[in-house]
């Protein structure tokens, strides 16, 4: 603080010397449409995903959405496979991501012992600096062989010829790629976002509301369930909305373990897609109308996200995050 | 165990268990017991992933890692070199692009949009392109900067990073301008500093570490991007051009390349690089948290 009271003077006297408050304004003005900027990319990323994917919506209207076929020799595209993919990969991270983000919350606001609570905390945090791409790398190396050998192989013996368990759990080739192992090593990469806010909301609770409950006896578990979770309730919901918007769009993790199968299957243990592992996989290669197609994917997932995020942070509500 | 009794329970009421029935016990204890499993379980999968690269990157760095070129298919050794200078210039291309918008929108934010609907709305905004799907991004500059000029360019995957960034260092600077105490400006005004002089030499002074932050946390978060470098750089398997046109090698696509490759090699460099590039991202963000602690 010393050293801004004593440059302070230094740094006011030359503005004297320059025209009235000109640096004033442009300092002004720049922040000002640097601000602006912001708004203009949202909407630069939303014109652009119309404008370029307009062909394949114009050529296939609302066919594009519901169909199922991606042929991309006769120019045939429909979303419907990726559509689903990209839904039940993002479910299934939620289903497994979600009572383990709360879980490590708890434990972190709760449960731990004061000296342990700062490394934890940051070692679920590194959670999230771990690049997309070694998640995926991780996946398909060491957790896709594990999944197929342990878990893939033995379920499919036992659900075989079984009513509905028989079909959605079967899995004709156990690869240990497909559209569940996609779902789990989502949960794992969006628990860090769910745990913190959430960790972050359970922390701003005033703690007489605990301490009252402890007062007239309830056990830990009680205090949780009964007086943390209702009071944090709504962030909580908006934390889980804002993990499934990174789920939603969670790229080259899911490529390398999804399988990149075109169609759909009934089994969630099956090879699938999602629609932002079909854009990785086919822009390179793509022209003409493919490429169109693959925009509009684009496009369809904007809009997902978009309301799933509007959502995610009117609940939220400014907490941090980076 | 007769402290579930009722009678004894009141004749030492600070017993830990007092009065409380088994069922309430076990239901406290198997969810202690699962909160902390889950915490376990987490950071055992971080130690995991860490294991693995060190495991099976480890045995691909040599001093040829750093030094030679990406090799061709099928051919023999061959390194990273281009594409960790190409990682480089194109994360610091992209931290170039965002630190002067980051830093003036959210000192507009802090500083000028107190109170007002437009500031509410951009913050908004800026929150949800804090979590936008990279990939989009990527798509985004391959329409307007990639498809017009006939060409994948470094260009355009420095503007993907940057954009990618921008988010991230307005929030900061915005939250960090925040914490800085109003005397500390009225002091500054009552020498007559116009609010510029104020800003630049008083808030953003007060607020330097915070806002270098900022800046290392952007750098983290995008050293590791991949998808939004698939439409814009992609990659290039010799040293790219000065000018930065045509692909621009990086070591996430080399990555994502080598990976499933055929070749063993390129496997090994996948290894290595996975393991450069994940060590340099936890270090950076360690030294970020590190400045945040100690500046508070």
């Amino acid at each position: 603080m010393t050293a801004v009271t004593q440059t302070m003077p230094a740094a006011a006297a030359p503005l004297r010397k320059t025209p009235k408050g000109t640096f004033d304004i442009v300092f002004r003005n720049a922040s000002f449409l640097a601000a602006l900027f912001v708004l203009v990319l949202l909407a630069g990323i939303m014109l652009s995903m119309v404008v370029g994917g307009w062909p394949a919506f114009r050529e296939f209207g609302f066919g594009f959405i519901t169909s199922s076929v991606w042929d991309t020799q006769n120019d045939q595209y429909g979303a419907w496979p990726a559509i689903v993919g990209t839904l039940s990969t993002a479910l299934i991270a939620l289903v497994i991501g979600v009572p383990l983000s709360l879980g490590i919350a708890v434990y972190l606001t709760q449960l731990a012992p004061p000296w342990f609570k700062q490394p934890v905390a940051t070692a679920i945090e590194l959670l999230a600096a771990v690049p997309s791409i070694i998640y995926g790398m991780w996946g398909l190396f060491v957790f896709v062989p594990l999944f197929a050998a342990y878990v893939q192989v033995p379920l499919s013996n036992i659900v075989e010829g079984l009513p509905i368990v028989g079909t959605v759990l079967y899995s004709r080739s156990p690869s240990g790629l497909g559209i569940f192992t996609a779902g789990i090593i989502l949960a794992f990469m969006i628990i860090p976002f769910i745990a913190s806010i959430t960790r972050d909301m359970l922390e701003q609770i005033p703690s007489v509301l605990r301490e009252s409950a402890y007062g007239i006896g309830a056990t830990t578990w009680e205090v949780v369930r009964h007086v943390l979770v209702p009071q944090a309730g709504v962030s909580i919901i908006g934390a889980v909305m804002l993990g499934l918007g990174r789920a939603l769009g969670e790229t080259m993790a899911v490529t390398f373990v999804v399988g990149n199968a075109n169609r759909l299957s009934a089994s969630i243990l099956d090879p699938g897609s999602t629609i932002a592992s079909r854009i990785a996989n086919e822009f390179n290669e793509a022209l003409g109308l493919q490429l169109n197609a693959l925009i509009a994917l684009g496009c369809i997932l904007f809009f997902v996200t978009f309301v799933v995020l509007v959502i995610a942070r009117i609940l939220v509500s400014r907490v941090k995050t980076y | 165990m007769s402290m579930t009794t009722p009678s004894t329970a009141s004749q030492t009421p600070h017993a830990e268990w007092g009065r409380v029935r088994p069922a309430r016990r076990t239901a406290d204890r198997a969810m202690k017991l699962i909160a902390t499993g889950f915490t376990f379980l987490a950071i055992f999968v971080l130690f995991w992933i860490l294991g693995m690269l060190i495991v099976k990157g480890i045995g691909g760095l040599s001093l040829a890692t750093f030094t030679q070129v990406t090799p061709g298919p099928g051919s023999e050794g061959g390194g990273l070199a281009n594409a960790i200078v190409g990682s480089i210039v194109l994360t610091f291309l992209g931290i170039a692009v965002a630190t002067p918008i980051g830093v003036l929108a959210g000192t507009y934010l802090a500083e000028y949009g107190k109170g007002s609907q437009l500031a509410n709305l951009i913050r908004f905004i800026n929150d949800i392109l804090l979590s936008a799907p990279s990939i989009l991004i990527g798509l985004f500059v391959y329409v307007i900067l990639v498809e017009p000029f006939r060409g994948y360019s470094g260009w355009a995957g420095g503007v993907a990073l940057g954009i990618i960034a921008i988010p991230v260092i307005v929030r900061t600077t915005e939250d960090m301008l925040r914490l800085v105490p109003g005397p500390l400006r009225e002091a500054g005004a009552a020498l007559g500093a116009p609010p510029s002089v104020v800003i630049t030499s008083v808030t953003w002074r007060a607020a330097k570490s915070g806002m270098v932050t900022g800046i290392l946390l952007a750098l983290a978060r995008i050293a590791g991007e991949t998808a939004p470098l698939i439409f814009t750089a992609l990659n290039n398997n010799f040293w790219f051009s000065p000018t930065l046109s045509g692909g621009v090698s990086n070591l996430p696509v080399t990555i994502y390349q080598f990976a499933s490759a055929p070749y063993e090699n390129w496997q090994q460099l996948a290894w290595a690089g996975s393991l450069i590039i994940t060590v340099s991202i936890l270090l950076l963000s360690l030294i970020a948290r590190r400045i945040v602690r100690g500046s508070k």
